[in-house]
């Protein structure tokens, strides 16, 4: 991957001056290079890394097994795409292994998610079985510490 | 009891590091951002850390051969051949010291005569001269300039040396400038030395952090490689500091007496840590090149930032040093550095804790997140608006 996108991804709101510092760059050219990104389609988005517990959110989340049938010609992209147009879902993957899609979705109370995974999602043609399991805690999330800071042994000086 | 009757004058007279009092006044305040270290912020990687669990649970944890395991002798060869193309006999040529400190002492140590004059390189890490004092000799300070980036020149040497001169101290990449000796560079040191009975401690313990340029070690030049006690170790490029492990590398019959100190006042490096730093010299390559690429992000971070505020500052080559000038500021290095740290809770060091050539500077570490830098650097700006003439 390209540096500034990794530099991107681990925090976003670098501005183009730091990120052109670091790269030997201008912020001319940072600028552009971000523009070109986002047009082609590289950058789809930025979001926040929040800590929900702090944030005072009552939202919980899970995360959904799905097994399905694959459609002829189209494998699991039809699936996948009909699942995602659910405002609830925040994400969906095509797994190898024991299942085949895995979502998280997120919702006001166990019971919401409960009953959106009983009646839609079951629910829908060339679903076979579902497994849901909720998140009780985060830890770590996209390489950075929801909780506490590491906190730093150092000693303050030394040579 | 009347102590000063009892302890050593020599060690009385030694100077406490200069920057402990920073330490001390940091230590009492709260909301501190330093860039006073000199260790990398990277934990040691994984497996090294996971091989030292699997000793202490399989092994018994005892002594080593004196001059360090066969083994890992074996892999610092390997690994000095592939770095800088210099052989070394692990049988007769190495040593594994506690860390590089061990070893730059017994260098001295052994080959120093009372009265032999030792030429430091400065500014530089603040071990040289206590240890020469402590072994008799004279240290001989070789003040390097800003505008020269902090390089030794050749003029610089020539002028120090005296019919007592034994040693010359070779501290690159250097702390606290950050400066580097690229082959060029040495080339004229090498000429003037090599018809000489000087020999040359190079403590290269910051070998694997050069941005750009590769490291190129005194060793590798015609000539050097019988004069030269190479120093390195684990600490900085394993990020290991507190496994104390590090090596010396000498012609045969140096390596020979160097191991009867070694022997004598160690017996034998940390078993646990030289069994753990086979791994990382075997397996920890992409690591090392992570942690490279990290620090790089920052320096050229940080060299921009200094020099848009005023703080003029060259763009170091090696180590994981800034070392910006605060003339702007018309304060001297400790004025600046107390009143930075009162101020605006930023510790840094005075740049004349590391000899007086490094007066007008201050070290600054990057072995910190990128946020926290940019934090320091926030704080740093406000105080130069305040104080910048």
């Amino acid at each position: 991957m390209n540096e500034l996108l990794h530099l991107l991804k681990t925090n976003a709101r670098l501005t183009n001056m730091q990120l052109a510092d670091m790269l030997g760059k201008t912020e001319q050219e940072i600028a552009e290079e971000i523009k070109k990104l986002e047009n082609k389609g590289v950058i789809r988005g930025y979001t926040a890394i929040i800590n929900e517990e702090l944030a005072k959110s009552t939202e919980v989340e899970a995360l959904i097994e799905l097994r399905v049938t694959p459609k002829r010609d189209c494998g699991f992209d039809e699936i996948a795409k009909t699942i995602m147009m659910y405002d609830e879902v925040e994400s969906v993957s095509l797994m190898s292994g024991m299942y085949d899609l895995a979502l998280t979705v997120k919702g006001e109370s166990l019971k919401e998610v409960a009953m959106f995974v009983s009646q839609r999602l079951s629910a829908m043609d060339g679903v076979l079985a579902t497994a849901t399991h909720f998140v009780l805690k985060r830890y770590k999330e996209k390489g950075i510490r929801i909780e506490d800071e590491e906190y730093d042994e150092r000693s303050m000086v030394c040579p | 009891m009347n102590y000063e009757s009892v302890l050593s004058s020599c060690v009385q007279q030694m100077k406490p590091s200069g920057i402990r009092r920073f330490f001390d006044l940091a230590a009492t305040m709260e909301n501190v951002i330093s860039l006073g270290v000199g260790e990398p912020d990277f934990s040691t990687p994984w497996s090294i850390r996971k091989e030292a669990i699997d000793v202490l649970e399989r092994k018994k944890i005892v002594y080593t051969a004196n001059a360090g395991m066969a083994q890992l002798r074996q892999e610092v060869a390997n690994y000095l051949e592939k770095k800088i193309h210099v052989k070394y006999d692990s049988e007769h040529e190495i040593v594994i010291t506690v860390g590089g400190s061990e070893a730059i002492d017994i260098a001295i140590r052994g080959v120093l005569n009372p009265g032999d004059e030792v030429l430091i390189v400065e500014p530089s890490f603040v071990c040289y001269a206590p240890i020469v004092q402590m072994a008799g000799g004279i240290p001989v300070p070789i003040p390097t300039k800003g505008e020269n980036k902090f390089k030794l020149t050749a003029q610089e040497l020539k002028e120090k040396i005296t019919a007592k001169t034994k040693l010359l101290v070779l501290p690159f990449p250097n702390n606290p400038t950050g400066a580097i000796m690229t082959r060029e560079d040495l080339e004229p040191i090498a000429e003037i030395l090599r018809d000489t009975e000087i020999m040359i401690l190079s403590d290269e313990i910051y070998s694997e952090m050069t941005y750009g340029k590769k490291h190129c070690s005194i060793a590798e030049l015609p000539g050097m490689q019988e004069r030269t006690i190479l120093v390195n170790g684990f600490s900085k490029a394993f990020a290991m500091t507190g496994w104390r492990l590090g090596y010396l590398c000498a012609p045969a019959p140096v390596a020979k007496q160097l191991v009867k100190i070694h022997q004598y006042i160690i017996m034998s490096s940390p078993t646990i840590s030289q069994y753990a730093a086979i791994v990382a010299l075997k397996e920890c390559e992409k690591e090392v090149e992570h942690m490279i690429k990290e620090y790089n992000l920052r320096r050229r971070y940080l060299v921009e930032a200094f020099n848009r505020i005023g703080m003029t500052c060259f763009s170091p080559e090696g180590a994981f040093y800034v070392f910006p000038s605060i003339q702007c500021t018309g304060m001297t290095s400790e004025d600046f550095c107390e009143k930075l740290l009162e101020e605006e809770h930023v510790a840094v060091v005075p740049g004349n804790a590391f000899g007086e050539s490094g007066e007008g500077f201050v070290r600054v570490s990057y072995a910190y997140s990128l946020r926290h830098l940019m934090e320091a650097v926030s704080r740093i700006t406000k105080f130069l608006e305040k104080y910048r003439k």
